[in-house]
């Protein structure tokens, strides 16, 4: 007999099938806490205005076509121990049919250090390439023309001393400022909450973010600005539901700020991108997606009175998950990323970073790097899930999914709008506790085995694996500081306190900073040298609400 | 005469400021019953080391994944030794290849948890480490 309505199916037929056998777990709640269903049918997908790709609100996707006109863009995140050896890592993916370049900077580079600085020290060429002065960027993109690839740093508190030297190298290669593509990540917000990569306080810092937009609003159009970042904070252990909260909830703060430093909305908007990350859990995943698009759109559109449809798209790159990836039998971290990459691919991503099989361990060997971008193009080329638009759309459970996660993001937004904004909310050090919460909780559930990580806490193997480990070459470090002090020794001291001096005056006063740091770069003064003078007139952050 | 509270200094040498796991295992040891104090990010080897005399620690737990963890550590161990506090155990955890494990522990690292590792085993291997130091 046939059931004419759910909950009839529930009493007749699906009750006494559970009180027969017991189910796997006593519940099914996902990690946001929303409760799963055992099924879904057309009364839980509510909503009514759907839409078609490439409309308002973009649920479906940004463009009509999506990967049938071209696939997403596959940008592989790398940076290795020096300029030299980046640059040859870079040539190679070009060569290998990677679309973009994905620069990691060392931890000095993104703190404001130079490499001959003590806290340096065992730091340098560790997390990504050092680079000092435009020298080190000289080298980083010899035969690279800037106007044939479009570059992705990431790169917060020191953004636009890097931007500076990517301008400035390319009018080295006489290069027009319109014919330059990339993005900054300049998401300082995040760095508070997750990341920790911040130097100064917020308002200079939110300062600094904003004259970046204005000057790339007038003189590059093409360079997105920011990347507003959820992957660190969702790293750091926030559900998919803060994911979006947080992320959205810091984009809205830069929007403002941008807009009370007199800008108008519709020319900078455009250029704002997203980094989400895809963990395992993949019709949430996929949901996540779909609704942070829609809430974007709402948010740009009503909230900003945003008129330009491209100010309202929510476009993103995404990163497969970094943290359930297991030092133990480390090959299964192949299959968690291609699952990962999927869902992202499934929710309509504009570019996609898969992470290597060894990166619990230490950064990726050249094998396993190349390993990630095969994936990315077994994905793209073998699969057919590019040849139709937002295959789930109209999933009953994708749809319920993706309304959930709107729903319950938007209430988490609005608590953080009445504690005065993400940055408010930052000082009373709310986003951090909510994170950790979430992350305490997981780990929990992992030592009581209510979670099951494989490998971890079931089906071990008691051999260790011993995989082969990317090591950094003690020479690459010296050379950095060869080239460095090289640097330092060749330069005019009166010219280079001259743009110090310039620097720490902007810094003082409201003029845009970016055209005394193209300067300053050009100059070949330092890293750390603008940093130290910035730091002299910003002062420097202390860690929010050390735990 | 009641057990003795063991102190921990949980710290975060280097610039890296992946906290996660250092909190989670400040929280976890904390309701192990230990006094836990947690240093925040990027502390210096100096700050470290200072911070757990004046603290008068029983136990240091370092967290790391900046793949800095040989000069740091070492400068850390090294300290300690100068101002002849090799009394403290010394345990760590975070991205640290296999073979620098043997490196770290020849330094004098007691302990380093790998990732995946439960909290409770950490908290077991520094009650058991104490123990055994003070007997």
């Amino acid at each position: 007999m046939k059931s004419n309505s759910k909950s009839n199916w529930i009493k007749n037929v699906l009750q006494p099938t559970i009180k027969r056998r017991i189910e796997r777990k006593p519940d099914f709640d996902n990690r946001s806490g929303i409760k799963l269903e055992t099924v879904y049918d057309h009364t839980d997908a509510t909503q009514s205005n759907l839409g078609y790709p490439g409309e308002y609100p973009y649920t479906r996707g940004l463009q009509p076509n999506m990967y049938r006109g071209k696939v997403w863009t596959m940008r592989q995140y790398a940076g290795l121990a020096s300029a030299e050896e980046s640059n040859e890592r870079y040539k190679f993916l070009l060569n290998s049919g990677q679309s973009g370049l994905s620069v990691a900077f060392d931890l000095p580079t993104q703190t404001g250090y130079d490499s001959d600085h003590p806290l340096a020290l065992g730091e340098i060429g560790r997390a990504g390439v050092p680079i000092s002065s435009l020298a080190d960027m000289e080298v980083l993109f010899k035969e690279i023309p800037l106007n044939k690839v479009t570059t992705s740093m990431t790169i917060n508190s020191t953004a636009s001393i890097l931007l500076a030297m990517y301008i400035a190298l390319a009018k080295k290669q006489n290069i027009p400022l319109d014919q330059i593509g990339g993005t900054v990540q300049n998401d300082i917000l995040k760095e508070y909450i997750a990341r920790g990569t911040y130097i100064f306080p917020p308002t200079p810092s939110m300062r600094l973010v904003t004259d970046l937009f204005q000057y790339c609003a007038e003189q590059v159009p093409k360079w997105n600005t920011i990347s507003i970042s959820g992957y660190h904070m969702r790293e750091a252990g926030a559900t998919a539901v803060q994911e979006l909260a947080f992320t959205f909830s810091n984009a809205v703060e830069y929007v403002q700020s941008a807009i009370n430093a007199g800008l108008d909305v519709d020319s900078f908007a455009p250029r704002l991108s997203f980094f989400f990350v895809a963990q395992s859990d993949l019709f949430e995943e996929v949901s996540k997606f779909r609704a942070a698009r829609r809430m974007w759109a709402n948010i740009m559109r009503n909230h900003f009175k945003a008129k330009n449809p491209r100010s309202w798209m929510c476009r993103f790159h995404t990163q497969t998950a970094g943290v359930t990836l297991t030092a133990q039998q480390p090959d299964n971290n192949v299959v968690r990323s291609t699952l990962q990459g999927l869902s992202a691919i499934l929710g309509g991503t504009q570019s996609l970073h898969v992470n290597s099989r060894d990166e619990a361990l230490s950064l990726p060997t050249p094998e396993s790097a190349e390993l990630s971008l095969r994936t990315q193009q077994i994905l793209a080329h073998e699969t057919r899930i590019t040849d139709t638009v937002d295959p789930l759309g109209g999933s009953y459970y994708i749809e319920n999914l993706t309304d959930q996660i709107e729903l319950k993001a938007n209430s988490y937004i609005d608590q953080i709008k009445d504690m005065g904004g993400a940055l408010g909310a930052i000082q009373q050090g709310f986003q951090i506790k909510e994170i950790h919460d979430s992350a305490y909780k997981l780990q929990q559930d992992v030592e009581n085995n209510h979670e099951t990580v494989v490998g971890v806490n079931a089906f071990q193997t008691t051999d260790p694996t011993i995989i082969p480990i990317q090591r950094i070459d003690p020479d690459q470090t010296k050379n950095q500081l060869k080239r460095l002090a090289k640097v330092k020794s060749e330069r005019n001291p009166d010219e280079v306190e001259k743009r110090l001096h310039a620097l720490r005056m902007a810094a003082s006063s409201t003029q845009n900073i970016m055209p005394f740091m193209i300067d300053a770069v050009e100059n070949y003064v330092t890293v750390g040298e603008i940093s130290d003078a910035l730091r002299s007139v910003f002062g420097e952050q202390k860690e929010f609400s050390p735990f | 005469m009641g057990e003795t509270i063991i102190k921990v200094l949980v710290a975060k040498p280097g610039l890296d400021g992946h906290d996660r796991g250092a909190k989670i295992v400040a929280r976890s040891l904390r309701e192990a019953g230990m006094d836990v104090i947690y240093t925040g990010i990027r502390q210096t080897p100096d700050m470290i080391v200072s911070a757990a005399i004046d603290e008068d620690v029983d136990v240091i737990g370092l967290s790391i994944l900046s793949g800095a963890h040989l000069e740091l550590f070492k400068q850390i161990l090294d300290s300690l030794s100068e101002q002849n506090r090799d009394d403290i155990l010394i345990v760590a955890g975070g991205i640290i290849p296999e073979e620098d494990r043997i490196m770290l522990k020849e330094m004098g690292v007691a302990h380093i948890f790998g990732p995946g590792t439960p909290t409770k085993e950490i908290a077991l291997f520094i009650k058991n480490a104490c123990n055994n130091l003070k007997n």
